[in-house]
């Protein structure tokens, strides 16, 4: 397993949910954060659903990674490797919690198929493999990306909600806007980075 | 065999009508990801053409034998070997950019251009077809790329393509080369794109929706 960074993972943790957010600073999971942002309802079931599947995958990947490929000298077939285990680990959690937690089901079920292709998962993986995180390391990772991540989304919706009706130049509105109001907030976040050392 | 006058239909279409990342609003992650520096997107927008066509001509060749209903993961697999493929190329060739692109290259895999024209297009038209919609796909993506990796490296460093062309000593901005310049540019080609194109059709201003 080599040499993990020596970060404390509760700074890695809020780093990761605050300065280098994975939507407003890594650019990840931009499409469905542009898309299905209209909406502060949908757009906090997508936000939590995301933070869920993160903190399992991180999961799965790690110890797959570690005590699968590693060992076999397979690294070159990571990618394939965890977008299985991805596919496969949504398919579980929403098995699991059809079975037990249907009221929750009924509300984050639709968009965790839409998921599995979401780049910001395989990311974060990706992301714990080039940096070699230590287990605990990875598990805050995903738990603090998949909470930032919710948190931007949240407040991209809250705004788009608020300015629903304004009339807007022509050609500005729909995404022009969105990406304009994204860069505004990743503006803010910026601020954050003095708080930290950067990973 | 295809035909010149679709070429250009496919042509035109992929790189203005519905130009992936302007219009249809895919493939963003990478593309604001990596156009602090020109020559990072120009292996990029390399790495997307290859995987998008090449995989949409796959994918066209067997789009008779996949089962319908287990088609996006056999697609997902088949993207996977090529990017794969790009990845090690790369590693070997470039090494300082494949490290500089960093997770990027691998997330070409759920770049969703690429998804989005084997749904599109491959899975319901011949390869040679489907292998030009690619490259075309990949080109308008590649076109966005460098116009905005130009205006980023030249205002942010002050350099183009890693030449000095600050000559006057200005200062730069550091800010394009930091996350919220690369929505922004975005943002406001989207609008201006959307612009040109309603102008034809005398599109009056719409709600923000």
């Amino acid at each position: 397993m080599g040499n993990t960074p020596a970060i404390s993972p509760f700074v890695i943790f809020l780093a990761s949910m605050l300065t280098s957010n994975m939507v407003l600073v890594n650019f990840l999971g931009m499409c469905s954060f542009i898309s299905v942002s209209k909406e502060f309802k949908t757009a906090s079931g997508l936000g939590k659903a995301v933070a869920l599947v993160m903190v399992f995958t991180t999961v799965f990947n790690w110890i797959i990674y570690h005590f699968v490929v590693v060992p076999l000298g397979l690294e070159y077939l990571r990618y394939l490797i965890f977008i299985i285990v991805i596919a496969a680990t949504v398919q579980i959690i929403e098995m699991a919690m059809d079975r037990y937690l249907p009221d929750l089901h009924m509300k984050l079920g639709i968009f965790l198929p839409l998921i599995t292709v979401n780049c910001a998962i395989l990311g974060i993986s990706l992301f714990m493999v080039i940096r070699n995180y230590g287990f605990l390391q990875s598990v805050l990772f995903g738990l603090g990306s998949g909470l930032g991540w919710w948190l931007a989304i949240s407040a991209l919706a809250a705004i788009r909600e608020q300015m629903a009706g304004n009339e807007l130049p022509r050609g500005l509105d729909g995404p022009a806007i969105t990406f304009i109001i994204t860069g505004i907030m990743a503006l803010a976040f910026v601020g954050f980075s003095g708080i930290f050392v950067v990973m | 065999m295809i035909k010149k006058a679709e070429v250009k239909a496919l042509f035109k279409r992929n790189l203005w009508d519905e130009n992936q990342v302007l219009r249809q609003i895919l493939g963003i992650c990478s593309l604001l990801a990596v156009t602090n520096l020109l020559s990072n997107s120009l292996v990029m927008g390399v790495g997307l053409i290859f995987s998008v066509a090449l995989s949409s001509f796959t994918i066209s060749l067997l789009r008779n034998y996949i089962p319908h209903r287990v088609r996006m993961i056999i697609q997902t697999l088949i993207i996977a070997a090529w990017v794969i493929l790009f990845d090690i190329v790369i590693k070997a060739m470039l090494p300082d950019i494949s490290r500089a692109l960093g997770p990027y290259v691998g997330l070409i895999i759920t770049n969703c251009i690429i998804m989005g024209r084997a749904e599109a297009f491959a899975q319901s038209n011949p390869p040679v077809e489907s292998f030009l919609d690619g490259v075309f796909a990949g080109l308008g993506y590649t076109a966005v790329l460098i116009v905005i990796a130009f205006i980023r490296e030249l205002m942010g460093f002050g350099t183009i393509l890693g030449f000095n062309v600050n000559f006057l000593g200005l200062q730069t901005w550091t800010i394009m080369v930091m996350p919220p310049a690369a929505f922004f540019l975005v943002g406001v080609m989207i609008w201006i794109v959307n612009n040109i194109a309603s102008g034809k059709k005398a599109v009056g201003g719409g709600k923000n929706g």
